[in-house]
């Protein structure tokens, strides 16, 4: 047994986190900006959170992920680390010429309470900036909220820093995708362009940490969204923020920066969350919904009429990130699935509500926690006193399926360990079927690993 | 493709064309970093020292190299973090250190704790979540002992996790509890959480039972972390020679281990970088001689097991070692021939850790291939130029802040193993006894040695030398290979090995045979793309 140690019996726990459901903020941001075109990502604080954080991006994408740390020793956490910021700006600008380079904070420059905005502003000053180069910046002390509350802060410090306004309102409709995959960003686009609307989608991180192999490494690969692109934002109709952990901040910066209004949705994962995401788009635009979603829409639904069976009644753990909880919760509702345990370390009141929306009746009976020790050890304590049917989640959930012979479906970060999420969404009409796919796949899989030799059937 | 060996660049010309692209205080610090090799001189690599803020470095910091790499690989320690969630998040099984608790043993490896520190406790401190957090996981747990590690705020904050660990074991009575300092600050990589680890282990844990090992020939293994089973090859070759680990520091190890390894007679020494200071001090204070030693590579191997034959004198061991030897060597030199058919002649570069870019050198050399550039990314000098270098290495403000423990002889368990005339003999004879010769002294005149090595130096080398292959960390692993030359990870080995031991070599020729043998580099462009390309070469030729 790999997890030997857990009892069954919950015991209260107050201050030890064990396994947790969350990493820390300033990954978030790592991967936020990398969703910019030609910018690097910079932390600024102990060489060891930047290793640590493109060591942990670069196992889930099996891509390069670059980015620069302020390198802190004794000294600066002692005196500050404006001159170490102040050297690296510089460095990078020389040695690496990005357009932008995007700084983030960390809990050691946060603690000894560096202003990054003064720093900045400094840097400007002394010239380390060459023209048309920007520096954005975001803070996230690593004390606060989790690794989806620092993505969400760098997407507003995408906003604060380069979000602009030419003057005349546009028809374009701005999406923030959340931290979703670049397979993810790809849909949207797909699905924006097939329905006519001309859309920013920011951060947008594919063709980026899902570059192909040429032979030749770009630093800074084809993909992310573009200044000009960014400079636009402020005359669009409106924003779509999808999920409102990851989401929200950078769509209502926009709104009090611009006045564009936006409308906070649901990442469309599953049936109903995509049909909200469709309807959304078409009435931010003003067109159409093309016949093509219907006949989409349709597949997606036809894969569900034709397996109900092996979803029904099926009692499922999950854990992960709210807003991918959220609409993946209620597209197992769609399927007559059994939310049975949900976990998220990111703290939030609105997660439990948000699962309330979704399962209705059924939410009493579910166990829901998110925040302090809403861990990974919570989440197999629970599974041993009420055996699921299957769990999903990112890749530390195999350790806690193999002990007690449970099926794994991974979705969610990290996945350390199979391939494919940067290249098959999850998000639309068809991210369900592949969602579908995987569910199938591990039910079935383990009913012909295990079904007796009397019982194995040809066709399922 | 093989190549010619005077088909190579010139180092100092590469060396050039590189600084030339730093701002010029950075291209004055890296200089010192980067070394055309010279046998006949005695030349000096600026390492150990501060990363150039903004310059990508491969490096970590102090917590990286003290939790994730001197106490990761022990099983029965809880090994609590006190900090944000994402220091002990990211250390959560990622080094792929094995161990074998066996059907009931303790195993806390596949847990990850922390104290997941909150703003509220960066404002008010930290020490009393911290103090309930052990008194949880001993109440759930009940462990033989707690480990604490600061992360960087909690020496900023000024939390005492010494006293709250000091207080927490008397408390508990059964549960030894113990604290490391190793904010990522501190220091100028991991290698400072290295010599943490080891001043804490040293003071808290090794001594702490007399009970004298079982077997004949007892000695400590420091410095091997049992990567994907390491451990476990070269624990069935000292079996088969009849030598007795007591202790492994530190993979695969317990605390039962620690406490009981002073009572062993020889110390091998493996990672010098990371453990070297468990070593001297095992010596100063119980008089356990230590030896360097490798087992990386099938020669490095058979030296190493003959090292230790020697050390004990025994006719039967040595007889044994050689049967062992023998045994093995066959198997090794058939996998060689056949990688070698390939191999011969191709081109590496090594950039990884603080012994694995010397270390792995051997295992090159066996597949007849060249090392034309290598470079640690925490070591020191001594790792490089050799321990002749120690007392002219100058002691900077980072490298002052790590404690040095003050050891003595210990009044009552202090005993020499060997005479002092027989430790001469012995280092006559090559043992590197209390010696590491470095990696310079080995490698060939002209090769370029780079000490942490930056993003732009990397790009640059492979663009100069075209190696066939490139060994380094996951950072790294998709930027090299994204330049169409396939990167062997070596702290993790990408998922294989292992590579240490007979059966270990075999492993890693089989493997740098399939790296540079894969059909797909050969695929890498659009056919029309290559097509285009050729046809603008005739049309040039034409045209001309």
């Amino acid at each position: 047994m790999l997890l030997r140690h857990t009892p069954k019996e919950v015991a209260e726990r107050t201050a030890l986190t064990i396994s947790p459901a969350k990493t820390c903020q300033p990954i978030g941001a790592m991967y936020a900006a990398l969703g910019v075109h030609a910018c690097l990502p910079h932390s600024h604080g102990s060489q060891g959170c930047c290793a640590y954080h493109r060591s942990a991006l670069t196992r889930h994408y099996k891509d390069p992920i670059m980015a620069g740390t302020s390198s802190f020793t004794e000294g600066s956490s002692v005196f500050g680390g404006q001159a170490n910021l102040l050297q690296a700006i510089n460095n990078i600008f020389i040695t690496y010429d990005p357009d932008i380079i995007a700084v983030h904070t960390t809990c050691l420059s946060e603690t000894i309470g560096d202003d990054v905005h003064q720093i900045v502003t400094k840097a400007i000053e002394d010239g380390k900036v060459p023209d048309g180069k920007k520096v954005i910046y975001c803070n996230t002390p690593s004390y606060v909220g989790s690794h989806v509350t620092g993505f969400s802060n760098m997407v507003a410090g995408i906003v604060r820093g380069l979000a602009a306004s030419a003057g005349t309102k546009t028809r374009t409709v701005n999406i923030i995708p959340g931290w979703v995959e670049p397979s993810d960003m790809r849909e949207i686009k797909r699905i924006a362009k097939e329905m006519g609307v001309s859309i920013i989608l920011f951060p947008d991180t594919s063709d980026v940490v899902d570059s192909p192999q040429t032979g030749k490494f770009q630093m800074y690969p084809d993909g992310g969204v573009t200044q000009a692109e960014m400079a636009l934002t402020g005359d669009s109709v409106m924003t779509l923020a999808l999920g409102a952990f990851a989401s929200e901040a950078g769509a209502r910066q926009l709104d009090i920066s611009f006045k564009v209004p936006f409308e906070m949705l649901d990442i469309p994962i599953g049936l109903s969350a995509t049909d909200r995401f469709i309807q959304a788009l078409s009435r931010a635009a003003g067109v159409e919904i093309p016949d093509s979603f219907v006949a989409e829409r349709g597949r997606l639904v036809d894969v569900i009429t034709d397996m109900a069976q092996y979803f029904y009644g099926k009692k499922i753990a999950l854990f992960g990130d709210p807003d991918q909880l959220i609409p993946l919760t209620e597209f197992l509702m769609d399927l007559n699935m059994i939310p049975q345990h949900i976990v998220s370390g990111t703290p939030g009141k609105k997660f439990r509500k948000g699962i309330e929306r979704v399962t209705g009746d059924l939410f009493e009976t579910i166990n829901v926690k998110n925040g302090a020790q809403a861990d990974m050890f919570l989440l197999h304590q629970w599974i041993k006193n009420d055996k699921p049917d299957l769990i999903i989640g990112n890749t530390y959930g195999k350790y806690i399926a193999r002990d007690e012979g449970i099926p794994f479906v991974r979705m969610g970060f990290p996945i350390l360990d199979r391939v494919g999420h940067s290249y098959f969404p999850t998000v639309g009409y068809t991210g369900g079927i592949r969602i579908l796919e995987k569910i199938l796949d591990a039910f079935l899989n383990h009913k012909d690993a295990t079904c007796s030799e009397v019982e194995m059937e040809l066709v399922l | 493709m093989i190549r010619p060996s005077n088909d190579l660049p010139d180092p100092a010309k590469i060396k050039e064309e590189i600084l030339k692209q730093y701002p010029p205080k950075v291209a004055r610090k890296r200089n010192k970093s980067m070394v055309v090799n010279d046998s006949k001189l005695n030349q000096e690599i600026q390492s150990n020292v501060r990363t150039v803020p903004g310059i990508i470095t491969q490096r970590g910091c102090t917590y990286a190299g003290c939790k994730g790499v001197v106490l990761g690989p022990t099983r029965d320690i809880i090994n609590l973090v006190h900090g944000p969630i994402g220091c002990s998040f990211y250390a959560w099984l990622t080094r792929r250190n094995q161990t074998d608790p066996g059907p009931d043993g303790e195993n806390y490896m596949t847990y990850c704790f922390s104290t997941d520190m909150q703003d509220d406790n960066i404002v008010f401190g930290g020490e009393k979540k911290l103090r309930q957090a052990i008194q949880e996981a001993y109440d759930i747990f009940h462990p033989k002992a707690i480990g604490v590690f600061s992360t960087c705020p909690v020496g900023l904050i000024g939390d005492d996790v010494h006293a709250v660990a000091k207080e927490m074991k008397e408390k508990l009575g059964d549960c030894n509890v113990f604290g490391f300092s190793c904010e990522g600050y501190k220091g100028v990589s991991q290698s400072a959480g290295h010599h943490i680890a080891n001043n804490q282990l040293f003071k808290h844990v090794v001594g702490l039972n007399d009970e004298k090992p079982k077997g004949k020939y007892n000695i400590n293994l420091l410095g091997e972390y049992n990567i994907s089973g390491d451990g476990f090859e070269i624990d069935r070759l000292f079996k088969a020679c009849g030598i007795n680990i007591v202790c492994t520091f530190s993979g695969n190890s317990t605390i039962g281990a620690f406490e009981q390894s002073h009572m062993a007679d020889l110390n091998l020494v493996m990672c010098h970088r990371s453990i070297n200071y468990m070593a001297e001090m095992m010596e100063t204070k119980f008089g356990i001689p230590w030896i360097k030693i490798n087992l990386i590579g099938a020669e490095a191997t058979a030296k190493t097991l003959r090292k230790v034959g020697e050390y004990f004198e025994d006719k039967d061991l040595q007889d044994k070692i050689e049967e062992v030897i023998k045994k093995e060597m066959p198997a090794v030199l058939k996998a060689q021939k056949k990688a070698r058919a390939r191999t011969e002649g191709k081109l590496a570069m090594l950039f990884v850790g603080g012994s694995r870019a010397h270390h792995y050198q051997e295992l090159f050399k066996e597949l007849g291939m060249k090392v034309v550039s290598a470079g640690y990314e925490f070591a020191h000098r001594d790792d490089y130029e050799g321990r002749k270098v120690l007392p002219t290495i100058k002691v900077d403000a980072d490298s002052r802040n790590i404690e040095e423990l003050k050891v003595e002889k210990d009044p009552k368990r202090y005993k020499p193993r060997a005479s002092e005339e027989k430790m001469n003999e012995l280092r006559k004879k090559g043992l590197e006894v209390s010696d590491y010769v470095g990696m310079m002294p080995e490698m060939a005149d002209q090769s370029l040695i780079v000490d942490d090595i930056t993003h732009w130096e990397s790009e640059k080398l492979i663009e100069y030398y075209k190696p066939d292959v490139f060994c380094a960390g996951i950072k790294e692993k998709y930027v090299v290979q994204k330049t169409g030359i396939p990167l062997k990870q070596l702290h993790s080995y990408d998922y294989g090995g292992p590579y240490a031991g007979f059966r270990g070599a075999i492993n890693f020729y089989e493997e740098i045979d399939r790296m540079t043998s894969t059909k797909i580099w050969k695929k890498l462009k659009a056919p029309w793309l290559n097509a285009s390309a050729e046809s603008s070469l005739r049309a040039e030729y034409v045209s001309a």
